[in-house]
């Protein structure tokens, strides 16, 4: 199904199912530990054996030698996998390091062997004896350092590094009131709770593994490309995926391990990722600098606006773009954004939740609440001030839906905004009481996706696709589609995902999964109503599909009764159009943060959070809402203490483990609410929805951060705002 | 860039540059040393006995099998996760004698005699315990790896506060504790939901304790 004129009313519509806060469908499985994840495919059980990866111990250089002997000597190992035995291997589309390394190592940990035993234990405890030389050879290591060295790099997925609209330098030395701020954002880690798991088996020349991953379409490619098999030859599988949130869109170290220790020991080969392994082997969301500068009226009209970024990744990889927000977030008629990329040594930078928004945020909402402050504004009346309908660097684009102007208003309104006092003057006790504000921006993005549905005899509607479930909702949303589409309860409905078996999805990523995935559905069912319809002698226009049944003028039948021969097969994609181009599709929201900081010691608590969204139709109230308190949650983390620290003489991220990098707990954060606005866009699909579950962690941080500022009126720039950056600048203890 | 002191290798860098460049600084003599066992040797195993969710299982394991791979990878029982592997997330929490620990960081001969809780032990699909129905009612979980460990510690922190057993955020040590919001998420800032169900979480466990956490 092509779709590349705005939605006219349909049957989701009816909102009888869609649009519910429903339970997650495989809630029942999860909550009792009875739902499958990679590592725990019992298939060839008996015969599983066990990989443990070995990582390069420098970061640049070379191995010189790698003595297997004792590894090999050890109880119960198979075989040991080495770049020097495993054959020619290629390299992943989206991998921008190797995934063995060796004799080149190109990064810490990077993978160089797989020693495979019968148990865990024999193979961790073999993988200790692996002996290695290594030539290292210096790296760089420090993004401060490497500033200098950056230059522009290409363009990415359609993204220009540079844009520039009018006279921007003119414009910012003319403005009445200027700011001009540097920002510094650290490398962040993705830290799932699932470590990256396979477990391969060959038979013949056909591979399956079963994995933990985002884009099963993508990864059969870069398996059978790292491998050099066809991809007709390669199947994965992922039914359920114990978070990604970037992490695992590509294929990593332990698929193509696993496969190649499976080659090696002709057995079935199980092969996790240990958690400290993990920080230093997998990518990262990479660190910035960012400068932004805003030229404005005294009135507090933006005149001038521009948002640089710089940041650094291996030879090959790409910039954060960390400054996407700003070409559309603000108005302002004179206006230049730029990326520079600069070449480290550190482990591969990629994407993680809100690539580019989330780190960009960071910076530009902490200066448009400096700004406000410049010109003595409300900072939500300063951001409402400057809001634009239309793509600033394109006007001819207008926004499908903007309501960020709705978010902040209504915000403000039920957080009791108005009660903010002035920094440093709030107190409660020994707590500086302090609130903040920011906008939360991403861009709604569409990517065609297949389905297919199969209707049996008993009226039960069974749903295939490779779309995965990362803990978004994807089972419960896709299901409601259907069920909505053929007018049964979502107990009629059997959703199975994450099989490369199944057709082609959007995957998850990007927050393009909910709304692409759901309305390939669509797309399947229509067919599939098509087909019930003409089967039971009936008119495809007029047939109604409700309540089980299957009605046009006086004539109903049981949905079922069309599958009475045998079963009704139905298969088809959403392919999506020119839409976007013409016009603008973003989601928009607004963070409303209270903190309170302790007066003499500096600890930071998060009191309150609140985000109001806006985000095309809501699918699932319930699960929509889990997204964006998964996002507040993470942005909270960003704010007050996630940083991968850097060793930089010898380049590797120092706090590789759940106890070094620190990440939000219980006691961490508060009750979080979220209010989604009515939004309904015929642009996008269908389904007439959006993505959120990345808009939730847009602004976040920033807002947590103009929160403690005006609690202090200590503004720190560089994330993450521990104590130690402003407890000399608190105010006098009286 | 520069380095201080370029490559050269001080104490401090040793320890830096990780494990594996001080086996390769001291390989000689390790490999020597490695080669003069009798390295074919099976890992010595131990026998034991525990109850696993009320049914008794005889184990010959690797003594260096933890009570976490015993359960996943030799009874079968994955419903107990690894996150971590060193006590660090919580993933792995199920009730020993009536107790939450981390199974990831003990041994399972250390269990012999004992009795194990597992999530599988609390309910089934079809028919859940109080709190994993709560967790669903409440989506206490998103993509659900976290979800038996929070379960398991959530089970088990009701229990504590019955019992009277203080946290760190308890007041009066001298009173009995109640189930509160904050006694809530500081008992259990052990288990980490990457996710961000904390307030959904809450919410469930407070509905099982009858109360609005």
């Amino acid at each position: 199904m092509k779709f590349d004129t705005p939605a006219t009313t349909n049957p989701i519509d009816r909102l009888k199912v869609v649009g519910k806060p429903t339970d997650r469908v495989e809630g029942p499985l999860k909550t009792t530990g009875t739902a499958p994840y990679a590592y725990e495919h019992r298939d060839f059980a008996a015969t599983q054996a066990y990989g443990h990866v070995v990582g390069s111990a420098i970061a640049k250089g070379k191995i010189a030698s790698m003595d297997l002997d004792a590894a090999h000597a050890a109880p119960g190992v198979l075989a040991i996998v080495t770049a020097a035995n495993a054959g020619k291997l290629g390299k992943g589309d989206f991998n921008t390091a190797k995934l063995l390394g060796g004799p080149e190592i190109q990064h810490y940990h990077q993978a160089i062997a797989l020693v495979i035993a019968e148990t865990f234990e024999q193979a961790r405890s073999a993988a200790a004896l692996v002996r290695v030389e290594y030539t290292r050879e210096k790296g760089a290591f420090d993004l401060a350092v490497a500033l200098d060295t950056a230059v522009k790099p290409p363009a990415m997925f359609g993204t220009e590094p540079d844009t520039s609209v009018g006279d921007f330098a003119a414009a910012f030395a003319a403005a009445p009131v200027q700011l001009d701020q540097r920002y510094t954002t650290p490398d962040h880690a993705h830290a799932m709770m699932e470590p990256h798991a396979s477990i391969a088996n060959w038979d013949g020349d056909e591979l399956t593994l079963w994995t933990s991953n985002q884009m099963i379409a993508w990864s059969v490619g870069d398996v059978a490309k790292t491998l050099g098999i066809g991809k007709d030859k390669v199947r994965l599988v992922s039914p359920y995926i114990g978070g990604g949130f970037g992490g695992k869109l590509f294929v990593r170290a332990d698929a193509i391990l696993a496969a190649l220790g499976a080659k090696a020991a002709r057995r079935p080969v199980k092969v996790a990722l240990a958690r400290p392994f993990m920080f230093n082997n997998t990518p990262h969301r990479p660190a910035t600098v960012q400068r932004v500068r805003l030229g404005a009226t005294k009135e507090g009209k933006i005149t001038a606006i521009s948002h640089e970024s710089w940041s650094g990744d291996l030879p090959g990889g790409g910039p954060e773009t960390a400054v996407a927000q700003t070409r559309l977030l603000y108005a302002g008629a004179d206006r230049m954004t730029m990326m520079r990329l600069a070449v480290l040594d550190l482990p591969e930078g990629n994407a993680m939740r809100a690539p580019g928004e989330a780190p960009g945020l960071m910076a530009l909402e902490v200066a448009m609440d400096e700004m406000a402050e410049k010109l003595g504004l409300d900072p939500v009346q300063f951001r409402i001030l400057n809001d634009t309908q239309v793509d600033p660097e394109a006007p001819s684009r207008p926004f499908t839906q903007r309501q960020l102007n709705k978010c902040l208003e209504t915000g403000a309104e039920k957080f009791g905004w108005a009660k903010r006092g002035k920094p440093g003057a709030t107190r409660d006790g020994k707590w500086l009481v302090g609130m903040g504000v920011a906008a939360a921006f991403r861009n709604n993005l569409n990517a065609n996706s297949a389905a297919r549905v199969r209707l049996s005899g008993s009226g039960v509607v069974t749903v295939e696709t490779d779309m995965t479930d990362i803990g978004t909702g994807s089972y419960t949303i896709i299901g409601q589609t259907a069920a909505e589409m053929m007018g049964v309860p979502l107990d009629r409905i059997v959703v199975k995902l994450g099989d490369s078996s199944f057709p082609v999805s959007a995957g998850s990523g990007g927050q393009w999964g909910a709304n692409s995935s759901t309305a390939g559905v669509y797309a399947a069912c229509v067919k599939l109503r098509e087909a019930a319809a003409q089967k039971l002698g009936l008119d495809p226009i007029d047939a109604v599909f409700a309540d089980g049944k299957v009605k046009a003028g006086r004539r109903s039948f049981a949905l079922g009764d069309a599958a009475k021969d045998g079963e009704l097969v139905a298969e088809d994609m959403i392919e999506f159009g020119k839409l976007a181009e013409k016009e603008q599709q973003s989601t928009f929201g607004a963070h409303f943060v209270e903190v309170g900081v302790d007066s003499m010691t500096g600890e930071i608590r998060i009191r309150r959070m609140l985000a109001v969204c806006a985000a095309g139709r809501i699918l699932n109230p319930k699960a929509a809402r889990s997204q964006v308190i998964g996002g507040m949650t993470m942005g909270a983390g960003a704010a007050l203490m996630e940083e991968l620290a850097v060793d930089k003489r010898f380049g590797f991220f120092v706090n590789h483990d759940l106890a070094g990098y620190e990440v939000p707990v219980h006691a961490d954060i508060p009750y979080q609410e979220v209010i989604f606005l009515d939004e309904v866009d015929p642009n996008t699909s269908p389904m007439k929805a959006k993505g959120v579950g990345e808009l939730g962690i847009c602004g976040v941080a920033a807002a947590v951060a103009n929160a403690v500022y005006n609690a202090t009126g200590a503004r720190v720039r560089s994330y993450p705002i521990t104590l130690d950056k402003f407890i000399d600048k608190l105010p006098e203890i009286a | 860039m520069a380095l201080p002191d370029e490559f050269s290798i001080s104490r401090r860098g040793l320890l830096a540059a990780g494990a594996a460049s001080v086996a390769a600084a001291s390989a000689s003599s390790s490999v020597a040393e490695a080669q003069s066992r009798p390295l074919a040797d099976p890992p010595p195993t131990a026998k034991l006995r525990f109850d696993v969710n009320g049914t008794a299982h005889d184990l010959e394991l690797d003594t260096r099998t933890t009570l976490l791979d015993a359960l996943r990878e030799h009874l079968h029982l994955s419903g107990t996760k690894k996150g971590c592997d060193h006590g660090q997330c919580g993933a792995c929490t199920v009730i020993v004698d009536g107790r939450r620990i981390n199974s990831c960081l003990t041994l399972a001969v250390m269990h012999d005699g004992e009795k194990i809780t597992t999530i599988e032990g609390l309910g089934t699909p079809d028919k859940m315990h109080a709190m994993q129905e709560a967790f669903v009612a409440h989506d206490g979980f998103q993509c659900g790896y976290c979800t038996p460990g929070q379960i398991c510690s959530a089970v088990a922190v009701l229990d504590e506060i019955k019992a009277g057993i203080p946290s760190h955020v308890t007041a009066d040590l001298t009173a009995a504790p109640t189930v509160t919001n904050m006694e809530i998420r500081e008992r259990m800032s052990g288990n980490i939901c990457r996710c961000g169900a904390y307030p959904n979480i809450v919410a469930a466990i407070g509905d099982v304790a009858g109360v609005k956490a």
